[in-house]
């Protein structure tokens, strides 16, 4: 069978995808649902009900902020409580709107269904829009800025980034066995929103039921093709899935697009078709519960704003806990909060204590692990100098914030850390 | 023998035909420049800290020594020696600028506020901070990583083995400002000491949470509550989203809020006379 995989660089950190056999299941439903105003990049979302308002399931409640943003619906049917600062799991300010639930109400919220065959691309990117879908693979940028590329470039393919190459997270996996005919036609409206042809799905090979299920729903669609990938880290990067598949490198600084790809992640397809065909805004999402301190691991259909600590239980070994996948998820300090649209697992870490940080040695494993083809050990220490020209000057914001470099450093330097910051000094510098 | 002589012929021809063109060069390419500038630059300290507004230490050399009057051009690192000593080779006068003192907008010390997880990332405030919140439930408060202490070019920082905050070390701080744009959550500010005083008054706290949440986080919290402004006679105190301010240029240190403040937040900092290093 032919394995298609970027080249330049990558790692093979233990796979650890302990939840992949356990199906999904509801979580418990929360009596309180919290809302955060910005779950997706771009500007924070404006509230459109007032404390008191009673809202139905699916009523959206929060328009988006500028052209980059996304609207928020309500996941239950109830009462608007507040709107209030809550914490976000990293422990900072933010402003989140409080929905108490009604068990008794059963009032739905829904837009008119369309039949994606015969809608036009304007409907369809339209409706996304109007659904609030974001990527849901974490990056949370708004699905319908994606299928309106900028006026010069003509996307000539879909593809869907079904790779899942972080440990431990089994979410799209479960999504794929599960529901492969839905996601086969929601990138079917995707293909139709930019008006392409073909469709290219690209699945891990260590994942070989989602590659069956969804071989034999892609089968339905002229121009749809599973393409099976190498299982290596970050094989679920942007850039690199475009490598992959397409054999083409996106420019530094330019859009994928720019190369004819518009890549959208499994989950985000899924969603797309529940809002074109059934007309149901996003209102939750699958997450992975998942690491050796979690004492309900699993794969949970969760509905947005529903507190961590409600879903979560761990016992007392657990010293780390891990918003994402272990990679490029962020560390969370503050779990008394509620969970978003990029939120695609929980992952509870045993470490014991973290080692200590060494002097560099110069062995160089960084180099040969970034898949960017980027200096990591150079970029880091320009940052540590705070020389913010040299390092937009060295490609730092070429950085797609793997991981691969910390991963693979003998003297475990965080490397990330430094590079990620060096990033928003650069984006600072520029504006 | 030949090759000897031939040596030293060649040697000797290369070094003329180069001494020919650097003269040349030199000649061609020479730029004037006032000697004052130097001589200014030499009575500053150095530390090109960019105290003066300018970018660097010979800058503000030039500055002086290409403007018609001193007024408004102050090195706060040469101190008031310094200034006048300047003066006298210029032979211009010396007007005496607003001494400025940095110090730290937040008192909550480990014994004050209690930590409730553990950074294992590098020694580094701003990269604590762009990770997140920090180590307390103070979103707002010092993180203790000493971006600020490195940054100092005057050495007048150090890190409290006690609190484990930054001290200003106000006999040797200069007023420059590179402190303030260290710190990840701008919490070293600069405020103005007129010369009739010798103290700064400040709310050492920048928590803009609520009441509640802010008592939770912090022993020595600001939570708005307002005292502090009816107490001054003045009215150089304002509340921001629940943390109070004092504006230095009106305050008269006469120390009423430091005696209302419930939370013991407002702090009296002596300023010892600027000594020059």
């Amino acid at each position: 069978m032919k394995t298609f995989t970027f080249r330049k660089g990558g790692i093979h950190p233990p796979q650890c995808k302990n939840t992949a056999e356990m199906p999904i299941t509801p979580a418990p439903q929360a009596p309180l649902l919290t809302l955060l105003l910005s779950q997706s990049i771009g500007a924070p979302s404006k509230p459109v009900v007032k404390p008191g308002d009673k809202v139905a399931a699916g009523q959206p409640i929060a328009e988006p902020g500028g052209f980059v943003g996304a609207w928020v619906h309500s996941p239950c049917a109830g009462t608007v409580k507040k709107i209030e600062t809550v914490r976000t799991p990293q422990g900072y300010p933010a402003e989140a709107l409080t929905i108490e639930r009604d068990p008794q109400s059963t009032e739905v919220f829904s837009y008119p269904p369309m039949n994606p065959a015969d809608a036009s691309s304007e409907d369809l990117v339209a409706r996304v829009r109007e659904a609030g879908i974001v990527g849901l693979g974490g990056a949370t940028f708004p699905t319908s800025v994606k299928l309106t590329p900028p006026k010069g470039m003509t996307p000539r393919c879909v593809i869907l980034n079904g790779a899942e190459c972080e440990p431990y997270l089994t979410c799209d996996d479960r999504l794929m066995r599960e529901h492969a005919p839905e996601i086969a036609e929601g990138a079917f409206c995707l293909m139709r929103a930019v008006g392409v042809r073909h469709c290219y799905i690209g699945i891990e090979d260590n994942k070989p039921e989602a590659i069956a299920a969804m071989r034999e729903a892609a089968s339905q669609y002229s121009g749809m093709e599973v393409c099976v990938l190498r299982a290596k880290y970050p094989q679920g990067g942007e850039k690199q899935l475009i490598a992959a598949i397409l054999g083409r490198e996106v420019p530094s600084g330019a859009l994928p697009v720019s190369v004819g790809a518009v890549v959208d992640n499994v989950a985000t397809a899924f969603a797309v078709q529940q809002a074109v065909v059934l007309g149901k805004p996003l209102t939750g999402r699958v997450l992975t519960i998942t690491g050796e301190g979690a004492l309900n691991p699993g794969n949970y259909y969760v509905e947005l704003g529903t507190p961590l600590t409600s879903l979560l239980q761990t016992d007392e070994r657990v010293d780390k806990i891990i918003g994402g996948g272990p990679m490029m998820g962020r560390a969370m300090s503050n779990l008394d909060t509620p969970t978003t649209k990029g939120l695609s697992g929980v992952l509870t870490m045993c470490l014991g204590s973290m080692p200590d940080i060494q002097p560099c040695i110069r062995c160089g494993a960084c180099y040969s692990a970034c898949p960017m083809g980027l200096e990591p050990m150079l970029l880091a220490r320009q940052s540590e100098n705070s020389d913010w020209e040299y390092a937009a000057r060295s490609g730092v914001m070429d950085c797609i914030e793997c991981g691969s470099c910390a991963y693979t450093c003998p003297s475990n330097r965080r490397l990330l850390d430094w590079i990620r910051y060096s990033k928003t000094q650069v984006r600072k510098l520029k504006s | 023998m030949t090759t000897f002589w031939l040596t030293i012929l060649i040697l000797g021809v290369t070094g003329l035909l180069a001494a020919v063109v650097l003269y040349a060069v030199a000649k061609k390419f020479y730029v004037y420049e006032d000697p004052r500038i130097a001589e200014v630059e030499e009575l500053l300290p150095g530390a090109n800290c960019g105290g003066c507004g300018f970018k660097g230490c010979h800058d503000f050399a030039t500055a002086c020594a290409t403007a018609t009057s001193l007024e408004g051009l102050n090195c706060p690192g040469a101190g008031k020696g310094g200034m006048d000593a300047i003066g006298i080779l210029l032979g211009m006068t010396v007007t005496a600028g607003i001494r400025k003192v940095a110090t730290l907008t937040c008192s909550g010390g480990c014994a004050k506020r209690p930590l409730v997880n553990k950074f294992s990332g590098p020694a580094s405030c701003s990269i604590e901070a762009s990770v997140y919140s920090g180590e307390t439930l103070c979103a707002y408060g010092c993180l203790g990583g000493g971006d600020c202490v490195r940054a100092c070019p005057h050495g007048a920082m150090h890190i409290n083995p006690e609190t484990l905050l930054p001290e200003v070390d106000s006999a040797r701080c200069t007023g420059c400002g590179v402190c303030v744009k260290a710190c990840p959550r701008s919490l070293m500010r600069l405020s103005e000491v007129p010369q009739s005083y010798h103290t700064v008054v400040r709310v050492a706290c920048a928590n803009h949470d609520r009441g509640p949440a802010a008592m939770k986080a912090c022993e020595v919290s600001c939570i708005g509550c307002g005292k502090c402004k009816k107490a001054c006679e003045n009215g150089a105190i304002s509340i921001d989203r629940f943390c109070a301010s004092i504006d230095p240029t009106i305050c008269n240190r006469c120390g009423a809020c430091v005696e209302v403040c419930p939370r013991q937040t407002i702090l009296v900092k002596q300023i010892a006379e600027f000594q020059r290093q």
